[in-house]
C-alpha cells in the first residue's frame, strides 16, 4: 500500500510517500502564506521526483497547523499523533518524543504501542521554539545553521534569562556589546531553550529512550543542551524534520 | 442510530427563555433600584448573599456582569480600557472590565447599577479585596470585607469562631446602611430557600450522570446565573424545579445534549465566555460531551458542611469558608476525583485561566493526581476568561483535536 503524509507547520512544509512501510521519499519547502498552496505544491514536487502518479497514493493524511487546509487529504490529525506514529516508525523502543518546530514545541510520551500516552505543549509564546532561535540568529547577525557547531564551542555559556523572546533579544544585543564571545552567547541561547522544553517535558514525564524530531533537531546545541538539562541521551534521526508527515503516512496505513 | 433519533438530540431547552426573562426582569430591577428606593449591593460571586435578600437589597455581582461581557465580546476593549487607566494586564480580567465599565458605562448592559454598598468576600481569591477597595473609593460608598481564612483541609474552632463574629458584624453592617434591623425570621426563611435551590442545582447538575448525558456544561455555564445572583429566593427555587424537572424529562425521552454522545469529560476553571459556541461545538464534534464541570458545582458545596439547616446564619460561615477556591489542592483533588467517578468520565479538560490565579494554581497537581489514580487522559487550554485577546485558536485547536485523538488511541 502506497501512503503520503503532508505536515504543513508555520515555517516549512514537508512531504513523505510510504510503501509498505519503506519511505520512498521526503521533501521539504517554505510554507509560505498559503497553506492551501503550500500542501498542493509539495506533495506534486515529490510526486514528480519519485516520478510517480497522484493516482497511485491511496491514502493521504494531512498533518501540523495547516492541516485542515489540506483539502485533498482522506483525513487531518494532529502533529502530536503523526509525531508520536513517526518516531515509533523509526524506533519502536522510543518513550518519549521532544518535537521542536517553527511555532511550537511540544513533548509526547509514548505507549509501547505507538499511540499517545500524554502531550504537554508550549504555551502561546515563542519561547523555546524555533521562531526564537530565528530572532536571536538575527540578533547576532548569524547563520541559523552555524548555531550547532559555534555553540560545541563555548566554555562557558552566558546566562539569558529572560523567557520572553523580546527581552531575550535586548538580553542578547547587551552581550554582544559587552564583548562577550559568540560562541558563548550562542550556547546561552541554546540552554535557555532547553530549559524551557526540558520543564515542559518533566512535566509529562520522561521515559527512555527519547527522540528529538523537527527541523530544531537538526541544531546539535540545543539537542546537547537538551540532554545536559534532562540527564538523558537523546537520538535525532536523519528524518527528524520530516517526521510528523512520516507519522502521517504511518497513519494514513489504517485508515 | 436513526435519524429521527438523532434529530432529538442537541435540542434547545426549553427553560433557555425562561432564564433570559428572569434575568432581564433581575437587572431592570436592579437598574431601576434608584426610583423605587431599594438598595443596591455589590458582592462577591461567592459571597453571602442571603442576609441582602433578607434585608430586601438587590445584590448585583460584577462577576456575573464580567460573564456578560465576555460573552458579548466585549472584553477585550474594556480590558485594554483598565490597562490605560493603569491597571496591569495580569490583573483579572473580571476585575479590569469591571473598573473600566464603571468610568465608560460600557458592556452589554451600559453599566451596572450605582452601588449603595460593597460586600466582599475573600474566599475565592485576594483580587476581589483591592478590586472592592478601588470601587468604594471611585463610588464613595461603605464596604465591609468579610474575611475566610483558608481552610486548607480543616475549618479549625478558631476560623470558626473568627467567621462566626463577622457574620454578626455583617448584619451590623447591612442594618447601619439600610437603617433597619434584620428580621431573623425572615433569614431563616431565606436561608431555607438557599438550601431548596442549591439541593436542585445540585440535582440538576446530577442529570449529567445519565448517558446520553442531557445537559453539558456549556448548558451549566448558562444557567448557573440565577444560583450565583437570586439564590435564597423564591424564584430560583421555583426555577431550578422546573429546569429539573425538563431534565429528567429528557432524560426519561432518552435525549442526549449533543448528538451522538460517545466520550464524556469533565471540564476545570472558569468557562472561556467569549468561545463558548466554539468550544461546544469543537467538542460536539468530536463527539463529546462535557458533562460536568468544577466550576457550577461550586454554588453547591456548601451543602456539604450545612450541619443546621434550621440556623442557617450560624452555619452559613462554613460552607462560605470551605468554597473550592479556598481550600488545599489535597482537597480540590478529592473533589476532582469524586466527580470523575460520579460522572464516569473519559478525560479532563482543564482551561489554564490567567485571569484566575486561585483556580489554575495546582492545576498540575490535580492534573497528574488524575492521571495517577485513575489513568484518564487530560489536556490543559492556556486562556482567559473574558479577555479574547489571550486565545489562540489554533493552538487551541490542535490541544483539543490531539487530545479527542488520544482518547480515540486509547478505546
Ligand atoms: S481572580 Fe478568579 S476568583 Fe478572583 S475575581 Fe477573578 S475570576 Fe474571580
Amino acid at each position: 500500500m502506497i501512503t503520503a503524509g503532508i505536515d504543513i507547520g508555520s515555517i516549512t512544509a514537508k512531504a513523505v510517500v510510504l510503501s509498505d512501510d519503506r519511505m520512498l521519499g521526503s521533501k521539504v519547502a517554505f510554507s509560505g502564506y498559503n497553506a492551501q498552496q503550500a500542501g498542493k505544491g509539495i506533495f506534486d514536487d515529490l510526486l514528480k521526483e519519485l516520478e510517480m502518479d497522484a493516482s497511485s497514493i491511496e491514502k493521504i493524511v494531512s498533518t501540523g497547523y495547516g492541516r485542515n487546509s489540506v483539502t485533498f487529504a482522506d483525513k487531518a490529525i494532529t502533529e502530536i499523533i503523526c509525531h508520536g506514529a513517526g518516531a515509533y516508525y523509526l524506533n519502536p523502543e522510543v518513550r518519549t518524543v521532544i518535537d521542536v518546530g517553527g511555532q511550537d514545541s511540544k513533548v509526547l510520551t509514548i505507549h509501547s504501542n505507538g499511540t499517545v500516552k500524554d502531550f504537554a505543549m508550549n504555551d502561546k509564546c515563542a519561547a523555546g521554539t524555533g521562531r526564537f532561535l530565528e530572532v536571536m540568529a538575527r540578533a547576532m547577525e548569524s547563520d541559523l545553521d552555524d548555531f550547532g557547531p559555534l555553540s560545541l564551542r563555548s566554555g562557558s555559556p552566558s546566562k539569558i534569562s529572560s523567557i520572553c523572546t523580546v527581552f531575550a533579544e535586548s538580553e542578547v544585543i547587551s552581550l554582544i556589546a559587552k564583548g562577550e564571545s559568540r560562541e558563548n552567547i550562542i550556547a546561552g541561547i541554546h540552554e535557555s531553550v532547553a530549559s524551557r522544553i526540558s520543564s515542559m517535558a518533566r512535566r509529562v514525564g520522561v521515559k527512555e529512550p527519547v527522540m528529538m524530531t523537527g527541523g530544531v533537531a537538526r541544531n546539535i546545541g540545543v539537542v546537547r543542551a537538551l540532554e545536559r538539562a534532562l540527564g538523558v541521551s537523546i537520538e535525532v534521526s536523519e528524518f527528524a524534520q520530516v517526521n510528523g508527515a512520516l507519522g502521517a503516512a504511518v497513519m494514513a496505513v489504517n485508515l | 442510530m436513526t435519524d429521527t433519533d438523532k434529530e432529538k438530540h442537541g435540542k434547545k431547552m426549553q427553560s433557555d427563555g425562561k432564564m433570559q426573562k428572569i434575568m432581564t426582569g433581575y437587572y431592570i430591577d436592579a437598574k431601576t433600584a434608584g426610583e423605587t428606593g431599594k438598595k443596591v449591593a455589590w458582592i462577591t460571586s461567592g459571597g453571602p448573599v442571603e442576609p441582602l435578600i433578607a434585608m430586601d437589597i438587590i445584590p448585583v455581582y460584577p462577576e456575573n456582569h464580567g460573564a456578560m461581557i465576555g460573552a458579548s465580546k466585549m472584553g477585550a476593549d474594556l480590558c485594554q480600557k483598565a490597562e490605560e487607566m493603569g491597571y496591569s494586564g495580569d490583573l483579572c480580567s473580571y476585575a479590569r472590565a469591571d473598573i473600566a465599565c464603571s468610568v465608560v458605562d460600557g458592556g452589554p448592559i451600559g453599566g451596572l447599577p450605582r452601588p449603595d454598598m460593597l460586600v466582599c468576600c475573600n474566599n475565592i481569591c485576594g483580587t476581589v479585596m483591592k478590586w472592592y477597595e478601588v470601587q468604594a473609593r471611585y463610588y464613595n460608598v461603605p464596604l465591609f470585607i468579610l474575611d475566610t481564612p483558608f481552610s486548607h483541609t480543616k475549618y479549625t474552632d478558631e476560623a470558626k469562631r473568627y467567621v462566626q463574629r463577622q457574620v454578626e458584624e455583617y448584619v451590623t453592617f447591612l442594618e447601619g446602611v439600610c437603617k433597619k434591623r434584620l428580621d431573623r425570621d425572615r433569614m431563616e426563611e431565606v436561608g431555607r430557600l438557599s438550601v431548596e435551590a442549591q439541593r436542585l442545582w445540585q440535582a440538576v447538575l446530577d442529570t449529567a450522570m445519565n448517558k446520553p448525558s442531557p445537559m453539558t456544561c456549556f448548558d451549566a455555564f448558562f444557567h448557573l446565573a440565577l444560583i450565583v445572583t437570586l439564590r435564597g429566593t423564591q424564584t430560583a427555587v421555583d426555577y431550578y424545579r422546573s429546569l429539573l424537572e425538563e431534565m429528567e424529562q429528557r432524560v426519561a425521552d432518552g435525549i442526549g445534549a449533543i448528538p451522538n454522545e460517545k466520550y464524556r469529560l469533565l471540564w476545570d476553571n472558569l468557562p472561556i465566555w467569549y468561545r463558548l459556541k466554539w468550544l461546544s461545538q469543537k467538542f460536539a464534534a468530536h463527539d463529546a460531551c462535557l458533562v460536568a464541570d468544577t466550576y457550577t458545582s461550586a454554588w453547591c458545596m456548601s451543602l456539604r458542611y450545612m450541619t443546621d439547616e434550621g440556623n442557617f446564619l450560624d452555619s452559613m460561615g462554613e460552607g462560605y469558608a470551605r468554597a473550592y477556591l479556598n481550600i488545599g489542592v489535597d482537597e480540590m483533588i478529592k473533589i476532582v476525583l469524586e466527580m470523575v467517578d460520579k460522572y464516569d468520565v473519559d478525560g479532563f479538560v482543564m482551561h489554564s485561566n490567567r485571569s484566575c490565579k486561585p483556580y489554575s494554581l495546582g492545576q498540575y497537581d490535580i492534573q497528574r493526581a488524575v492521571q495517577k489514580e485513575r489513568g484518564i487522559p487530560s489536556v490543559i487550554i492556556e486562556s482567559h476568561m473574558v479577555d479574547e485577546r489571550s486565545f489562540s485558536e489554533s493552538q487551541t485547536e490542535t490541544r483539543i483535536d490531539a487530545f479527542m485523538e488520544m482518547i480515540g488511541q486509547k478505546r
